[in-house]
């Protein structure tokens, strides 16, 4: 039988630039510092404990992938058959190999099996060093906080002090979610009337997106929230700052400035009915079908996560919400551009500025 | 192997009426109900294709606005149902049908009308499910639909209707044909042919059906719950009643992961066909091929929650899965070892099916080797509902199943139309395809890796996902083009194609013993086996080679009777079903089961002869 196999070679030499190409663009497009929500560089111990099993079957696969690949392309070359050849060897099989070939990977498999059942119990138990637990609940599409040790609620940013365990409790207020910051710790999927389990410490100050990992309705792939690592100070002087928000004042402090806009801003929030759905008090707030909105004006993201936290996005979230992300339940109030200004305004003065005392310790190293 | 007189000797001419779209609607010829299936199939497959570029075009760059999230959401879900349940599944329904009688050398299926009657409730159930864009309900909570998304209160539509009796109506399909070719496979063997003498294709489709009969059952019960609880108010799934999402989940993979098994199995009996005949050797280790495939079959009934480690099970129920799922890896191994090892000191015959098949075995390796390692619950609880998996299950089921089957139209297409395939459009078809398929999902185990999730309609730039997305885009125009270029060899051989003789390929079975394409009756007279590979051990006898097989007359050879019952009982099933759907409409559902229970009856006392 007449054979033709000029395609084959053509292609054989092209194999090495290929490969070349191949592994400067891997190499270029794979360091996970490109990527904020990468798994690779884990930042927190229970990350960690989940990529050291990773690392151990990736270079297991990688060893089998090369071996494997490397003998069937080689029998590829080796056995190509000519014209005039005549009819090879009919083996029908080895008993002594198929043994070899069912052993070999059952070895290997041991040595990840290992690890896994290990990490797993590791991963399963729960921290008992004094953790902070936060209480999370996903909804459709805006995570939200809960401090119990604080009697705060927020969303969206969730605060947290490095060097300490981090306690989640979570759960769902309607479909099923699925919480991950991949830097920080795996996914964990939110279920209604359960609590599901997760926790981490880190130790690196930074923030740290994360997103809904399970499909969830119209915006799922806009359901994300950051995690913000800080200095116990920091910290310190976040929580105290979102605390205050709405707080009686004291009589003894001066009284703040009075902005026009802002009052104004502040009087449209309770007029056209934004106070239906939203608090912009931290402090023991129930859980309403919005977001909290205390602390909103020094939030990083608006919207759940995603759409950074301008003048110029919150005015245009605030006008026409369906117009950002279609399908959410914040209704479009046909706000002037006057009123959406002076609601931006009250919305941006909703910062938490940390306590004097809490800058003063940070500034100081202590 | 030998022949023996079978049928009476005759000169009456066989009954007319074999053109036309009429024969086609009333013939119960396994043949043509396969090229029905194949067909039908194909144009299924092309339309998931579709959606698949839509998708892909949407994500080439971040926020993009190409696509509204409501029709992405719907397009993704669509594509998923689509290729598992009107491409990947009917597609190898296709080489069942047509090639199990050949293979075992029988004249048809054990049950011909029923036969009929699943590819009818499958065209209808696939019809239904597709009709939903008509409505723009579309279903749209992705291919597992889990709940209490699915619960009226957040899908008020009727697209998880459309999504639940589509594949009710899909599911009969499914288990009639299980049980006709499982009983086909056991009953019909040419004398001679032991179960240890089948071709491993007829070895991996009657695992394959045993999978059918055991799984489909408990999506339907599960799709039955989800119906009570939508139209119905029950609480089975919804948490406000007292009800589960997690026991979804539960029933779901139940059924899902032997699916995945469904979707692979048929695959590995065809590249199990094709890479001796292209090595000129025998299949390496055919009986631990044929365990291992029962082993893959029995563990996957085991190892569902393996797709809910992010759920929190706890530890002993993640151990146990675990465990049970890298099991599953050792005789999948022992398969692609075999594979190796039957092309190892071959006479490697570089023809279209076999780049097919080669392509299959390199591209399922890796797409095994990712599949261990999210066996393991903590690198999973990364990779879960990421691109990561996105990437492994489609190294598996288009690297693997797609890449199969591609390989069986190339091998089996001579036989089918008597029409030979052009080789060189043949292999630029695969170069185009394996350079597309690796471009399109090699990079999304990297995206995966690097925290970008599945299912989400677009992107935010900054997260680092632009350049890969921009290459998959990319790489999904060459495949799609790879695609054009099938459909041109093909149309191009029908017109023009080289005539095929009945053995192109000096295969091994008893398909390649009778004219190209069959006759009607299949073979003249009855073969008996008493080997592995039959032709092979004719044609060593004959010295080499075999004479080209004559068409003979069928005169006297009974075949059952052309028959228009099947596709009305199947439009009864489908009617009853679709009542349901339309918010109980009863008397759609009357009206449905009267018909079918007309068709049943007309069906069974119909004549056998008139």
């Amino acid at each position: 039988m007449a054979l033709r196999t000029p395609s084959l070679r053509r292609v054989a030499r092209w194999v090495p630039a290929l490969c070349v190409a191949l592994a400067v663009l891997v190499l270029a497009g794979c360091s996970p510092d490109a990527y904020p929500q990468t798994t690779l560089a884990p930042k927190a111990d229970f990350a960690e404990l989940l990529d050291t099993v990773f690392r151990r079957s990736f270079q297991l696969a990688t060893i089998v992938f090369f071996l494997v690949e490397g003998a069937l392309v080689w029998a590829l070359f080796r056995f190509r058959g000519k014209p005039g050849d005549a009819e090879p060897a009919q083996t029908h099989g080895n008993a002594m190999l198929e043994v070899v070939w069912t052993v070999i990977p059952a070895v290997i498999l041991v040595f990840i099996a290992i690890p896994t059942i290990q990490t797993i119990f590791k991963t399963a138990e729960v921290p008992t060093d004094d953790p902070l637990v936060i209480e999370v609940t996903g909804h459709q599409w805006w995570w939200e906080f809960r401090y119990p040790e604080y009697n705060l609620v927020t969303a969206g940013d969730m605060h947290v002090p490095v060097g300490r365990t981090v306690d989640l409790r979570m759960t769902t207020g309607d479909v099923v979610h699925s919480f991950w910051t991949p830097q920080l710790a795996g996914k964990r999927d939110v279920f209604p009337k359960r609590d599901n389990r997760l926790w981490f410490r880190t130790e690196t100050a930074g923030t740290y997106p994360g997103q809904c990992a399970e499909f969830c309705g119209t915006q799922h792939a806009r359901m994300a929230f950051q995690v913000i690592a800080q200095a116990p100070a920091e910290f310190e002087g976040w929580r105290t700052g979102l605390a205050a928000i709405g707080a009686p004042v004291d009589s003894g402090a001066p009284a703040p400035a009075a902005d026009p806009l802002v009052d104004h801003g502040k009087q449209l929030f309770a007029m056209k009915g934004c106070v239906g759905c939203h608090m912009v008090i931290a402090v023991g707030a129930p859980t309403m079908v919005g977001p909290n909105l205390a602390g909103i004006g020094s939030r990083t993201m608006i919207a759940s996560g995603w759409l950074p936290n301008t003048d110029e996005n919150l005015a245009r979230w605030i006008h026409n919400p369906q117009a950002v992300k279609v399908g959410v339940l914040m209704p479009n109030l046909g706000l002037t551009d006057e009123e959406t200004t002076a609601l931006v305004a009250y919305l941006r003065s909703l910062s938490v500025t940390p306590a004097p005392g809490a800058v003063a310790t940070t500034a100081t190293g202590n | 192997m030998s022949t023996i007189a079978m049928g009476h000797a005759g000169t009456e001419a066989v009954p007319a009426g074999k053109k036309g779209l009429w024969s086609w609607i009333t013939t119960v010829d396994h043949k043509r109900i396969g090229i029905l299936y194949g067909v039908t199939a194909f144009l299924f497959f092309l339309l998931g294709g579709l959606e698949a570029l839509l998708i892909r075009w949407q994500l080439g760059a971040p926020d993009k606005t190409f696509l509204s999230p409501e029709a992405y959401n719907q397009l993704f879900t669509m594509h998923g149902t689509t290729m598992i349940f009107l491409g990947v599944m009917p597609l190898s329904a296709m080489f069942f049908n047509y090639f199990i009688p050949l293979q075992i050398g029988a004249r048809d299926v054990a049950f011909p009308r029923l036969n009929a009657y699943s590819y009818w409730v499958f065209l209808f159930g696939g019809l239904v499910l597709n009709a939903s864009f008509l409505f723009n309900a579309a279903p749209d909570m992705g291919w597992f639909a889990y709940a209490n998304l699915t619960s009226k209160q957040f899908s008020p539509g009727l697209n998880v209707d459309f999504w639940i009796i589509g594949l009710q109506i899909l599911g009969i399909a499914s288990l009639a044909a299980a049980v006709n070719f499982f009983v086909t496979i056991i009953n019909l063997r040419a004398p001679g042919m032991k179960m240890m003498r089948m071709p491993m294709f007829v070895w991996m489709s009657l695992i394959t059906q045993v999978l059918l009969l055991l799984a489909f059952p408990i999506i339907t019960v599960a799709l039955v719950l989800l119906m009570l609880d939508r139209n119905f108010g029950t609480h089975f799934f919804v948490p406000s009643g007292g009800g589960d999402p997690v026991l979804w989940q539960h029933l779901f993979w139940l059924f899902g992961h032997p699916e995945v098994y469904i979707l692979i199995l048929p695959a590995f009996g065809v590249v199990s066909e094709i890479l001796p005949v292209f090595s000129r050797k025998p299949l390496f280790g055919y009986a631990a091929m044929v365990f291992s495939g029962c082993f893959i079959a029995f563990l996957g009934f085991g190892v569902w929650s393996h797709h809910m480690f992010s759920t929190g099970m706890g530890p002993m129920a993640d151990t146990v899965f675990s465990l049970g799922t890298m099991l599953i890896a050792i005789p999948t191994g022992v398969k692609i070892f075999n594979w190796i090892g039957t092309v190892w000191g071959g006479s490697i015959q570089y023809k279209t099916p076999m780049y097919f098949a080669l392509g299959f075995v390199a591209m399922f390796i890796i797409g095994g080797l990712s599949g261990v390692m999210h066996a393991s619950p903590p690198a999973d609880l990364q990779q879960t509902d990421s691109y990561f998996i996105v990437a492994h299950f489609h190294y598996v089921l288009f690297g693997g199943s797609i890449f199969a089957l591609t390989a069986g139209a190339y091998y089996w297409f001579p036989k089918m139309t008597g029409r030979m395939l052009s080789e060189s459009l043949g292999k630029l078809h695969f170069w185009l395809m394996f350079l597309g398929f690796n471009l399109t999902f090699a990079p999304m185990h990297i995206l995966g890796l690097n925290g970008m999730p599945r299912r989400v309609y677009t992107y935010s730039a900054g997260m680092g996902f632009e350049f890969w997305n921009a290459v998959e885009t990319a790489g999904s125009l060459i495949l799609g083009f790879s695609f054009l270029v099938f459909i041109i060899n093909i149309l191009k051989s029908l017109r023009s194609g080289a005539v095929a003789p009945a053995d192109p390929w000096h295969g091994a079975t008893l398909e390649w013993s009778i004219p190209s394409p069959p006759q009607e009756w299949n073979f003249a007279v009855e073969p008996t086996v008493d080997g592995r590979d039959p032709l092979w051990e004719e044609r060593r006898k004959a010295g080499g080679t075999l004479p080209e097989p004559a068409r003979v007359s069928g005169a006297g050879i009974h075949l059952p009777s052309p028959s228009y019952w099947p596709i009305i009982t199947a439009f009864g099933t489908a009617m009853t079903l679709v009542g349901f759907l339309m918010h109980v409409t009863l008397w759609v559902i009357l009206a449905g089961v009267a018909i079918t229970m007309l068709g049943i009856f007309s069906w069974a006392f119909e004549p056998a002869d008139h």
